[in-house]
């Protein structure tokens, strides 16, 4: 919705409940919010999952409960992302209650949403900022009707603090004893005015996270740490290759036999085991004899992809007559693997089913369990758990459908969890691309500048596909498909580089993929900021002043010199050591990176055991604004979570591919970034804004962090580096057998006491 | 079955299960002791550290057979009594600095946090960057920085 809506009255109404339950109306209508032409400037992807969840908007509601509290069921999962917070934020905002007393839940598989339940391209806090907040004043101003009554003053006269209604002659009441008198027989509709952001007290204040005391205690429970009757740990032996299937199994009465294994099944993904303990599964899992069936994939590796990349790259034209800047670059492929692996609890009986699991599209892993189980929808019942990080991973249901699959197989409720070895080797990862670029220009102006993105294929089959195929035909993008849909309203041109193009070809099915916070932007922007570089130098100027000339607007400009200003850019620094600087904007907004990083060979040699020290990145300036930052601290958290995934794009990690499987199998062998890759000094500024509306921010920082440090690399050895990340011609760690699929358990565990 | 006699965050527990099952198991699937996390299993991600003894260990790793009747084993769940407090300094400190994410690494963080401080303690010397180059605990939601501050934070209370 756009800025204008400020002080206008937004209808909501309250539902007939037994306590006060109070909804947004419908929004504006979606055609309206859809601009036709220039689709770069005016449209983004935001905006269209936004238009899309809009006519649901208005069945998702705010309680308040007798004892005072109030209750919001987020349709969205709470991945680490803080979104549980702000939303509380904002209710606690409209309603004048203490943040502590609102109870953000996340909210179980409801179909009628449609495309309202999907949890991505940073959309949360853009989609539900007006929604929430008119069903928080609606519930207010019901509130403060019923105190009126109860306490015989006119609800102009009463004020309403900390959760309690006071009147002028020293009478109060507590919202929890309203609850009931403010609720509604009969659905009534209500009219009400948001608060205007210049009197927000808790908006835009930075706050704790409301789950950080459940997460220091050990009481925070994820998916696995739910006591849910029978179901006991189940887990999967694989085969060798991606998506290899069972051809026999030689040894399957010998396995049912094992301590504590409780039953075999054969399933569509390979051998589940079900046990007493997670350890009995592991060792039931390395005992299975397997023949296999080929996979999806089989025999390609790193260099069959990058042809066939090659193969698919949509041509760049022929080069102009005036002086140009070309680069080729590779991005291997790398794991979003979060650190709770792949799992759900599923109990399927013959009438029904319900599955647990943290799920950021709930409504399309419903349809798809029950399809799968052959059962109605309203006989499956999902439930949203709390996730350990997502990074894309959780967009997808993968041990939501096998555990449900598994259970039906052994007739008994399944606890199922992946392995590390499985998810790092049968996981979904962000597909392998390269990306070409070629920038031309003539004295001090640039006069075009063409990407090609070539990419193996990503799964959006997710939901988001869903919404943007539901969207696309009102689009003015012509026939490109979902994924070139994607890629158009997920990139935009910053810079005045005069004709600008940018094409997506994608190629190669067979691998299990998906986003990585972000699908496209830190590969594309890395490329880009690497030729921005590049014709600076061409052009004798200074990186930082070439990208402040040539960006298109202020608010671009603002954040590009805080970092700058802030991270004393141009500093002199020792041979073998640079800065660099890159520049993103997406979500609505914008970001700049500063990086220092000191590619010396005595510490790119320093000494790290089962790990890869490499070039270390001493400082991290960024500078990012969202618009209206809801809750600056939960903003801050995300970039500094953003900055950590930029250094391992571009430095340490990714998947090596190898005749049809990737070698890695552990934390210690794909290098995302440690303590000992972690800058001393990170500085992360939220650039104050005056914008009504906020912007994402889950993924936003991840492009220009990765990118300001693949320039600081290029200008500390004096080499553009071309294939990220940059270690990836080196295996630094011994790959594990693939037969069987999992480690052996360590029993050296007190040796390490320390 | 061999039964299995130890000490949980100060509870004296015996469990009926064979020897060789890890400790980790032990406490999540049959004591339904769930705060050390599941990260990898092979001692690799930390994300399950606890203490024995008061040092950190990862039960992903240890045979619950290796474990004596007085040896006793801490999980977050049972570190804030072995202070006089509400919280230990440790999680009081990630509270302060706002640490966790997700927050599925961050049991095994403060507990290796905490052993970490109780070291150096020991050798007379103050936590340096290089002792927390040398933490292995992976975060992937990459709160790596605050932790820092947490710990600079949590030692000086403890
Ligand atoms: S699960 Fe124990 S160290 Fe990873
Ligand atoms: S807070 Fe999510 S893994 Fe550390």
């Amino acid at each position: 919705m756009s800025g204008t809506l400020g002080r206008r009255r937004f209808l909501g109404y309250v539902l007939a409940a037994p306590t006060l339950v109070a909804v947004a109306g419908p929004g504006p209508t979606a055609a309206a919010q859809l601009p036709s032409p220039e689709i770069t400037e005016i449209l983004d992807l935001n905006d269209l999952m936004t238009v899309a969840a809009l006519p649901t908007a208005n069945l998702i509601a705010v309680e308040v409960n007798p004892d005072g509290t109030v209750s919001f069921a987020l349709p969205r999962a709470e991945v680490g992302q803080g979104i549980t917070t702000s939303t509380a934020m904002l209710i606690a905002e409209e309603m004048d209650v203490p943040l502590e007393r609102v109870r953000v839940t996340l909210a179980g598989a409801r179909p009628e949403l449609v495309f309202n339940q999907l949890t991505g391209g940073s959309n949360t806090t853009i989609a539900t900022y007006t929604p929430v907040r008119v069903a928080a004043a609606i519930a207010r101003r019901r509130l403060l009707d019923a105190a009126a009554s109860r306490l015989g003053s006119p609800p102009r006269e009463l004020t309403l603090t900390a959760g309690v209604v006071s009147d002028r002659r020293g009478g109060s009441v507590a919202i929890g004893a309203l609850a009931t008198a403010a609720a509604a027989t009969r659905t009534e509709p209500v009219s009400v005015r948001l608060r205007p952001r210049e009197q927000f007290t808790v908006i835009g204040t930075p706050r704790n996270r409301i789950d950080a005391l459940a997460a220091v205690t050990g009481r925070k429970k994820f998916a696995m740490d739910l006591d849910v009757g029978d179901a006991k740990p189940t887990m999967v032996c694989r085969p060798p290759t991606i998506n290899g299937a069972v051809g026999s199994v030689t040894n399957l009465a010998q396995v049912r036999a094992l301590p504590g294994v409780t039953d075999v099944a054969v399933i569509s993904t390979g051998v589940a085991v079900r046990a007493e303990t997670f350890g009995q599964c592991i060792d039931a899992v390395r005992a299975l004899r397997v023949s296999w069936k080929p996979g999806t994939v089989e025999g390609t590796s790193d260099d069959t992809v990058l042809r066939r990349l090659r193969a698919a790259e949509l041509p760049i034209g022929l080069p102009p007559p005036t002086p140009t800047v070309e680069g080729r670059f590779t991005f291997y492929f790398r794991s979003n693997s979060a650190l709770e692996p792949n799992c759900a609890i599923a109990d399927v009986r013959a009438d029904r089913a319900e599955v647990w699991s943290a799920l950021k599209s709930p409504i399309v892993a419903q349809q798809s369990i029950a399809a799968k189980l052959r059962l109605p929808l309203s006989r499956v019942t999902v439930h949203v758990t709390e996730g350990g990080g997502s990074f894309g991973r959780k967009l997808f249901f993968d041990a939501a459908l096998e555990a449900a699959e598994a259970s039906k197989a052994m007739g008994k409720p399944v606890k199922l969890m992946w392995h590390r070895a499985d998810d790092s080797r049968q996981g979904r990862t962000h597909p392998m691309c390269t990306s070409r670029v070629r920038a031309s220009y003539l004295g001090d102006t640039v006069l075009g500048y063409h990407q090609r993105h070539t990419s193996v294929t990503t799964d959006l089959g997710h939901g988001l596909g869903e919404i943007i195929t539901a969207t696309a035909a009102r689009l003015p993008v012509g026939d490109i498909g979902f994924a070139g849909t994607f890629f158009q309203l997920s990139q935009t041109m910053s810079y005045d580089f005069g004709v600008s193009t940018r094409l997506l070809s994608e190629t190669g099915r067979g691998f299990n993929t998906g986003s990585m916070r972000n699908v496209y932007s830190p590969d594309v922007t890395c490329a880009r900021e690497l030729i921005v570089d590049q014709l600076a130098a061409r052009m004798g100027k200074d990186p930082y002043e070439f990208r402040r000339d040539f960006l298109r607007d202020d608010r671009s400009r603002a954040v590009l010199e805080r970092a700058a200003e802030a991270g004393g850019w141009g500093r002199t620094m020792p041979e073998g050591t640079a800065q660099g600087i890159a520049f993103h904007a997406e979500y609505k907004a914008v970001s700049a990176a500063l990086v220092e990083i000191d590619c010396r060979p005595e510490t790119v040699g320093r000494p790290v055991r089962d790990g890869v020290a490499g070039p270390r990145v001493t400082r991290v300036v960024f500078a990012v604004d969202v618009g209206l930052a809801v809750n600056p601290r939960g903003l801050e958290a995300q970039m500094l979570g953003c900055i950590s995934d930029g250094i391992a794009l571009a430095l340490t990690s990714s998947l090596h591919l190898r005749d049809g499987h990737f070698l890695e199998a552990s934390w210690d062998n794909y290098f995302y970034t440690r303590q000992w890759n972690i800058p001393p000094e990170v500085r992360i500024i939220v650039v104050p804004s005056t914008s009504e509306e906020p912007g994402g921010a889950g993924e936003l920082g991840v492009a220009a962090s990765m990118a300001a440090v693949a320039c600081a690399y290029g200008r500390a050895t004096g080499t553009m580096p071309t294939s990220f990340p940059i270690n990836h011609q080196t295996l630094s760690f011994e790959p594990k057998p693939t037969v069987p699929p999992v480690p052996e358990s360590p029993v050296d565990g007190l040796d390490h006491a320390r | 079955m061999p039964e299995h006699t130890f000490r949980v965050n100060g509870e004296q527990v015996t469990v009926d299960v064979e020897g060789d099952v890890r400790l980790l198991w032990v406490l999540r699937d049959l004591l339904g002791i769930t705060g050390p996390k599941y990260g990898c299993g092979i001692n690799v991600c930390k994300a399950c550290t606890s203490h024995l003894n008061g040092a950190a260990v990862n039960p992903c790793a240890i045979p619950v057979e290796n474990l004596r009747p007085t040896d006793e084993v801490t999980t977050i769940e049972g570190l804030a009594d072995t202070v006089d407090a509400e919280l230990h300094p440790m999680q009081q400190a990630w509270l302060d600095h706002d640490v966790a994410q997700c927050g599925y690494c961050q049991p095994g963080q403060i507990m290796a946090a905490v052993a970490l401080v109780r070291r150096v303690a020991a050798e007379g010397r103050p936590v340096t960057d290089a002792d927390l180059d040398g933490l292995r605990n992976i975060c992937r939601c990459g709160t790596y920085s605050r932790i820092r501050d947490a710990i600079r934070t949590g030692a000086g209370n403890m």
